[in-house]
């Protein structure tokens, strides 16, 4: 069972959704239904499954209805139609107090601008949580402590936000989301607000935490590369519509429309493509028997980057190889060239 | 809702309608033509406005007031009775207390209300020696005129601040309570302050009503605005960990909003302040009344110099209520940044 499902969700922001609902059904677009009713579509028929422990990220570009999309999640925002579960109960149907409760225990959100409280210091902020679940003073501050500590904030529980540095901030946003202990990990646009050096930072701690914790993530981003990083599914969205979901090296493999192609044509492909989705099957040895002077074992999960420069160097044949050892497949220079080349006519 | 207007109009149309046949029937028959017919034969009335047009709002409201003081007479003399008591027993204890008393208290309560600040304390406090210092009979009646004011603005938060929580939280009620602000604020003082004596008798409390009715906007309007104007996403990042409507208000919106809400106190204590020196003309006794005597005597020094000491008061007032307001605001933003 799915840890979240979106079924089928429409959202139209206007004064009457529910007129406007059969013509975005009837697939009028977002800029049709704008023109046409003054309705704005932010969700057009989205469907989305996360599984437990699995990152999942959604990307667009801003007014894709990706903020709209995490915010269904935790009920922010209603749907104008469709469902929403999580662990396979429809949260539409909770009343006040079970939609607090569920706010309260499974699931926390991390902000864009994080959406700090800055009239409570750092420790304040972590525990306020606790403090919104009615957990005693001392209990708070021990777990808040102790989170705190995790993420190297010690020293700064007493300043007040506004004290601490953009990337500080953060580590603060994300440490009062996981004080909770929630299942659950709502990110939106995270880490967008920080410079490079310190994202870069950010979304490496995120996944060191994330090998550690195993929560389940839905993480907002404009950022392709980012998606890249520390999504295991990636769900792309275009004015409202999902326009592909897969695996990383699906979507840079194989884009959906132009859209997704354009999206991904700048990435840098030997950082995001594994040996294993590169690879001629084991039965496919180009070397029909012979045997070559240079071969190399790579793993089946290592990234192309890491075995390209020898591969160059050395004119090397790659055998993949699993974790066992066995022979899983094998990559030529050609296979290489391929996969690297952003135009899928290439022949060589 | 916006494509719903339509409907609407023959409503509007049957209600104004009405309200045109009411003002011909109750128009006096001297005012209108023998027969109704007339009107469609003789056109004069197309020239100036005829006299029956005339829609007959001051008779009802007239008897409503007449009502208002007959049925409900027990009710207001109990607000009067408890305001005036209230009223009396602070400006007795004031009084009776010995003058050096008063202003040491209120260097103190300067001192701390500030967050400690010399400057502004050292302000205060000769400000106070000054208003005895310019008149002594000045004193007294300064102390009158602070006890009428504190109370008119304790019932203004009262009554004021639960107004604007309601205001900021659906769009429906402020639209409906929008209108009333702007009545309150436009209608001229004297409006309300001579029916205030028709209800509360002469005296502290219809001057204490009149404040309510002056003050109380501008504090209604700066709770509303300050809740709104708190970040959206602090306040969603309240609702995201499931704070309850009354966690996120006491918790989130009103500690963010009180920088404006005190901005909106120092507002009402000014404006409270200046009505109550109006109030003097319907006999409230106060440091206006000096201002009234010194211009009926046509002593224009006697009157400048009450209004100096009523500028002493007023400095007063808006240096302890800002100094407090900044204290807060210094503590939800803390400007210095440290680098790290």
């Amino acid at each position: 069972m799915p840890k979240i499902e979106l079924k089928n969700v429409y959202k139209i922001f206007g004064e009457d959704p529910q007129s406007v609902l059969p013509l975005v059904q009837n697939g009028a677009t977002k800029e049709e239904i704008l023109e046409e009713t003054d309705h704005t579509v932010g969700l057009d028929n989205v469907s989305i499954s996360v599984e437990e422990g699995e990152t999942f990220v959604c990307m667009g570009l801003s007014g894709s209805g990706k903020s709209t999309l995490i915010r269904h999640i935790n009920r922010l925002i209603d749907p104008t139609v469709g469902e929403v579960l999580v662990d396979g109960v429809n949260v539409l149907e909770f009343n006040e107090s079970e939609l607090l409760e569920l706010r309260r225990h499974k699931m926390s959100m991390v902000f864009q601008s994080f959406g700090l409280f800055p009239h409570k210091t750092v420790i304040q902020n972590v525990a306020y949580g606790l403090e919104i679940q009615d957990k005693p003073l001392e209990e708070r501050t021990r777990i808040s402590e102790e989170q705190i500590k995790a993420v190297g904030l010690n020293g700064f529980e007493h300043q007040y936000p506004s004290e601490l540095s953009g990337g500080m901030q953060q580590r603060v946003g994300l440490t009062r989301a996981l004080a909770t202990n929630p299942g659950i990990l709502l990110m939106d646009e995270a880490f967008s607000a920080l410079d490079p050096l310190i994202r870069n930072d950010m979304q490496e701690q995120l996944v060191e935490l994330q090998s550690k914790l195993h929560k389940t993530i839905v993480f907002i981003t404009h950022d392709l590369d980012e998606s890249l990083k520390l999504g295991d599914h990636i769900g792309i969205l275009n004015g409202g519509r999902l326009v592909q979901v897969g695996k990383p090296e699906e979507i840079i493999m194989n884009p959906a429309d132009d859209y997704v192609a354009a999206f991904v044509k700048d990435v840098n492909r030997a950082k995001v493509l594994r040996a294993k989705t590169i690879m001629l099957s084991a039965e496919q040895n180009p070397l029909n028997g012979k045997k070559s002077a240079e071969t190399l074992k790579v793993n089946e999960n290592s990234y192309v980057e890491e075995f390209l420069p020898i591969v160059l160097e050395q004119h090397s044949l790659v055998e993949v190889i699993d974790s066992q050892g066995n022979i899983m497949g094998f990559i030529t220079e050609k296979e290489i060239a391929k996969s690297l080349s952003k135009s899928k006519q290439v022949s060589l | 809702m916006k494509t719903n207007w339509k409907y609407w109009i023959p409503v509007y149309f049957v209600g104004f309608s009405f309200l045109i046949a009411v003002s011909y029937h109750f128009a006096k028959p001297r005012y209108k033509p023998d027969n109704i017919s007339d009107l469609l034969s003789d056109f004069s009335w197309l020239g100036n406005w005829p006299k029956w047009l005339d829609f007959p709002l001051m008779q009802p409201l007239n008897a409503g007031f007449e009502w208002l003081i007959v049925e409900f007479g027990m009710f207001f003399e109990g607000i009067n009775n408890f305001l005036l008591g209230l009223y009396t027993m602070m400006k007795d204890a004031l009084v009776g207390l010995p003058w050096p008393l008063v202003v040491a208290i209120v260097i103190i309560l300067t001192y701390f209300a500030s967050g400690k600040k010399m400057g502004t304390t050292v302000m205060v406090g000769f400000c106070t020696f000054f208003i005895g210092f310019l008149s002594p009979r000045y004193w007294d009646k300064c102390i009158m005129t602070t006890c009428i004011v504190l109370i008119g603005i304790f019932l203004c938060l009262v009554v004021g601040l639960p107004i604007g929580i309601a205001m900021s939280r659906n769009p429906k009620v402020r639209k409906a309570i929008l209108p009333v602000l702007d009545l309150m604020q436009t209608i001229p003082s004297f409006c309300y302050l001579i029916p205030g004596i028709l209800l509360f008798g002469l005296g502290a409390v219809p001057a204490i009503f009149a404040i309510f009715v002056y003050a109380a906007p501008p504090l209604i309007r700066l709770t509303d605005l300050g809740i709104r104007l708190v970040d959206k996403e602090v306040v969603e990042a309240a609702d995201a960990f499931g704070a309850s409507k009354k966690q996120k208000l006491w918790g989130v919106q009103i500690p963010l909003a009180l920088p404006n809400i005190m901005q909106g106190v120092n507002q009402a204590v000014m404006m409270a302040l200046a009505m109550v020196v109006i109030a003097s003309m319907i006999g409230t006794r106060g440091i206006g009344d000096e201002v009234l005597l010194g211009l009926q005597q046509l002593n224009v020094g006697m009157a400048t110099e009450a209004g100096i000491a009523i500028v002493l008061l007023a400095i007063i007032f808006d240096r302890i209520t800002q100094a407090y307001g900044d204290r807060i605001q210094d503590k939800t933003r803390p400007k210095k940044m440290k680098k790290v």
